[in-house]
């Protein structure tokens, strides 16, 4: 097989709201970038977004973003890093007034700004009472916000390579990055993109699990190509299981549906969230809110036949409310629960929905991993930012609509820093004769092996495991068996088979490439969460149920080669604001 | 249950073919794509895109029975056995049910699909009023799935000079945007018998619509405009 090489100044692999908002600041400075991605880019799961983009704009009562910034550490149960945090909270209000200008249909007020909601966990002086900082285009923020990108790069001609999948990472001896292997998915070509600086925003992995708001293509490949290419993995315990996916079907319900009003009610009618949260009740942080209905149902209190989820009622908002503010969560109630929720309540159970963890970078979207002795030293040419990227803004808890911040925050910088980065760097620096190798024998190993696994199964088994062993609630003895568990499977997973040998679009090659970045962020996972022996936001221990600061106020960093676990302190000294010390966490 | 599923890897096919698929559901299969991954979980050269699963991305548009659609919210139950697939129409079949859509998306490009106004930005948002904003309902709901495009007579015979409604709904989402100040380069550029006037209102678009979106009545509204500008 042939690997022809093409030049570019820069890679950016993914054109979520992530690769597109960075795309934008390479574009418009003149570099000729190639920006990646598995699909179209208005397909990529941005578009599923649906509540907000979370900013202290201030536009419903006063707001600040030191508020929001308190917010977000104490949502993120300390572990965020609040250099970052505070670099986002501060950068959210313009982030989110330039995406306006850029043609964004938020929703809006009746003086003419733009509408905010309520959300989980956002208050007002430092936790006194919700407070509306959720800006949104109805429930399909998401959509109308990757289609605004979309649209700026179409008219800033930014070159996008639409259904290419990228493969694997190419690093010079001493480690700087110089590009991607790619494969074109209608040809079955393979190419090297050789880039002065590459950026990865491809996305969460949520299809590790097996009922999950996430969609086919969130297969963690960016966590998979770093970590196969020498790259910790920051964080990966910490996944976010979000209260309201409809009950057997995993397809999400907006938090902004409590943020409007609606509340959870048990088998009883009782809205139990006031028993674990009574300042914030239903509108607490996930992990919160997650952790009562896994207890509802645990104890006996769920509804249905089965007794295995809860209600979400919403009726009382009147229809005008729900069609104004929340027609597409009205769709999906009537196409996947079967009901109407301007009459009946919807059955939702907690559902993987986010991703903590991810590539360890600092806050201007550079990758960051232990070198000779420094714990972030940066890696030359690469950058992270989005969901696969650990900045770390979430900690072990995300706070909702802090994600699409995320994108447009860290899109931008990262970008930004690549301008910078390109015009210090110029020339491309040589390739190693062998750069595409890597590449070339897995793709050999995959078109050759018979008689191996079928990708279907290896993958079900992977979901149905971190399932069953890495849920709401992590007991010692399921962590220990889960190791082994993905251990097994993953040697399963390198000797996988396809049938279909075609060149032309061929998915079933797509698929199998996919499982071998799913894989890694599963072990990552169970590795992770077996190791940390304390409970903290999203992570929830039987034998360790507190927060134990004194020993596990650190972050995780898990090396593919050998499975092997380091540590490395979290980042307590913010920008200019004070330090938010760690205190007990109340809502 | 019965499924006749359009074939052709142009590697190995002359010509496409059908190919029927019986194979045994799981409760837990409800929609049309379920049934399509477990069918590719026992057959992986089956060929088709998806993502989201929840009729966002626009991804698995196809011809259902006769009608456009997608197949992550098209209901197994709601459909007629055999049930046959097929590609969109009038596109270019790379495999399957792959097809080409650059034709497609060529022509939205050529409305311009984004925000025009060269007055320096203000420091905070532009204002515009809910009813303003209201306009644009109904519009920017778009996903680009093209199973409007692709089931317009006009869009089958002139792909390369009629907009069709997908591009025409988004041509007119920015014409009816109070923030945007382009409204008569853009009615220019779609002055021209075939890029708009090759609609003949035949309804077929807003029918096959997953969204529930109107581009006949969006393209009413362009014809509207231009009338007005002329008087
Ligand atoms: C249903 C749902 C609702 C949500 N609602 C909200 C909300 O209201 N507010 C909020 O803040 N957050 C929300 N989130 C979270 C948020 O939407 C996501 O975290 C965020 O959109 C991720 O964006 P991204 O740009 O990092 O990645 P994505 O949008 O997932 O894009 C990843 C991109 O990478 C590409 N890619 C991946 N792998 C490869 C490869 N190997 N080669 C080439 N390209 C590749 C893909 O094609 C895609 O273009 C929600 C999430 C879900 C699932
Ligand atoms: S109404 Fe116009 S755009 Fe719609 S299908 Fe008919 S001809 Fe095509
Ligand atoms: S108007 Fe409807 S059918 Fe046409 S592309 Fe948009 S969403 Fe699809
Ligand atoms: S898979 Fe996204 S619309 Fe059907």
């Amino acid at each position: 097989m042939a690997i022809a090489i093409r030049k570019f100044d820069a890679v950016i692999v993914g054109a979520g709201g992530a690769g597109m908002r960075a795309a934008l600041q390479l574009a418009e400075a003149g570099f000729r970038v190639a920006v990646l991605s598995k699909v179209f880019p208005t397909r990529s799961h941005t578009v599923a977004a649906q509540g907000g983009i979370g900013a202290a704009l201030g536009n419903m009562g006063e707001d600040s973003w030191l508020w929001h910034m308190y917010d977000t550490i104490k949502g993120s149960d300390y572990l965020g890093d609040q250099d970052a945090i505070e670099f986002l909270c501060r950068m959210a209000p313009q982030a989110v007034i330039e995406l306006e200008h850029f043609g964004m249909p938020f929703d809006r007020n009746d003086n003419g700004t733009v509408y905010q909601r309520p959300f989980g966990g956002h208050s007002q002086n430092f936790g006194e009472r919700p407070v509306q900082r959720s800006c949104c285009a109805a429930d399909r923020t998401g959509h109308a916000m990757l289609h605004t990108l979309y649209q700026r790069n179409v008219r800033a001609n930014t070159h996008f390579f639409v259904e290419w999948m990228a493969l694997d990472l190419v690093r010079a001896a001493d480690g700087q990055v110089l590009g991607v292997t790619a494969l074109e998915m209608e040809t079955g070509e393979v190419y090297l993109l050789h880039a002065r600086a590459t950026l990865f925003a491809t996305g969460g992995a949520g299809r590790i699990f097996a009922a999950s708001t996430n969609a086919f293509i969130n297969t963690g490949d960016g966590l998979g190509m770093a970590a196969r290419a020498g790259i910790p993995l920051e964080d990966m315990e910490f996944w976010q299981f979000h209260p309201t996916g409809v009950a057997g079907a995993g397809v999400l319900i907006t938090e902004g549906v409590r943020g409007e009003g609606g509340y959870l009610l048990n088998k009883n009618g009782e809205r139990f969230m006031e028993r674990y949260a009574p300042t914030m009740k239903d509108l607490a942080s996930r992990d919160v809110v997650s952790r009562a209905m896994a207890t509802e149902i645990k104890e006996g209190r769920g509804c249905g036949p089965e007794a295995d989820h809860v209600l979400l009622k919403l009726d009382h908002l009147g229809v005008e409310v729900v069609e104004k503010r929340l027609p597409g969560i009205r769709e999906i109630a009537k196409k996947f629960a079967n009901v109407d929720p301007v009459k009946e309540p919807i059955p939702v159970v907690p559902t993987v929905h986010y991703q903590m963890g991810g590539i360890p970078t600092n806050y201007h979207g550079e990758v960051v991993a232990p070198r000779a002795g420094d714990l972030e030293a940066v890696v030359p040419g690469f950058y992270a930012a989005g969901e696969c990227a650990c900045a770390s803004v979430h900690g072990a808890n995300r706070l909702g609509t802090n994600s699409l911040t995320d994108l447009l925050v860290f899109g931008r910088a990262s970008g930004e820093h690549m301008v910078q980065f390109l015009r210090e760097n110029p020339g491309h620096r040589e390739l190693p004769a062998d750069a595409a190798e890597y590449t070339r024998a897995r793709l050999d190993r995959l078109e050759n092996q018979r008689d191996g696994e079928n990708v279907y199964q290896v993958a079900a088994d992977m979901r149905r495991t971190m399932q069953a062993h890495c849920g709401v609630f992590r007991f010692p003895d399921l962590l220990a068996t889960g190791v082994t568990r993905i251990r097994e499977i993953s040697e399963r997973a390198a000797r996988t088979e396809i049938k279909d040998h075609s060149k032309v679009f061929n998915t079933a090659r797509v698929e199998a490439l996919e499982l071998d970045n799913l894989i890694e962020v599963a072990r990552a996972t169970m590795d992770s969460a077996e190791a940390r022996e304390e409970s903290r936001g999203a992570h929830d221990r039987e034998d360790f149920p507190k927060r134990d600061d004194v020993n596990w106020l650190k972050h995780t960093l898990w090396f593919k080669d050998g499975d092997r676990l380091e540590y490395k302190p979290v980042h307590l000294k913010p920008l200019t604001a004070a330090t938010f010390e760690p205190k007990v966490r109340t809502y | 249950m019965h499924f006749r599923i359009y074939r052709y890897d142009p590697e190995k096919d002359a010509q496409p073919r059908m190919q029927d698929y019986r194979v045994d559901l799981d409760p837990s299969d409800r929609m049309l794509l379920d049934a399509l991954v477990r069918i590719k979980s026992l057959d992986d050269s089956l060929t088709l895109r998806r993502s989201c699963r929840e009729g966002v991305c626009g991804s698995d548009a196809m011809n259902i029975n006769g009608k456009n659609g997608l197949a992550c919210i098209t209901r197994l139950s709601d459909l007629k056995e055999p049930v046959e697939i097929r590609p969109l129409p009038g596109l270019p079949v790379i495999r399957d049910l792959v097809v080409d859509m650059s034709q497609f998306f060529k022509q939205y490009h050529s409305v311009r699909p984004y925000l025009i106004n060269d007055e320096p930005p203000p420091e905070k948002e532009r204002l515009q009023t809910p009813q303003e904003r209201e306009e644009l309902d109904g519009l920017y709901e778009c996903i680009l799935c093209a199973c409007c495009s692709t089931a317009c007579p006009s869009f089958w015979w002139n792909p390369d000079k009629f907009v069709g409604p997908a591009g025409l709904l988004q041509a007119y989402r920015f014409l009816a945007d109070s923030r945007d100040l382009a409204t008569n380069a853009r009615l220019d550029n779609l002055e021209d018998p075939y890029r708009l006037f090759r609609c003949h209102s035949i309804m077929n678009c807003v029918d096959v619509c997953p969204k529930g979106l109107n581009p006949t009545k969006a393209i009413g509204n362009i014809k509207d405009l231009m009338v007005r500008r002329t008087v």
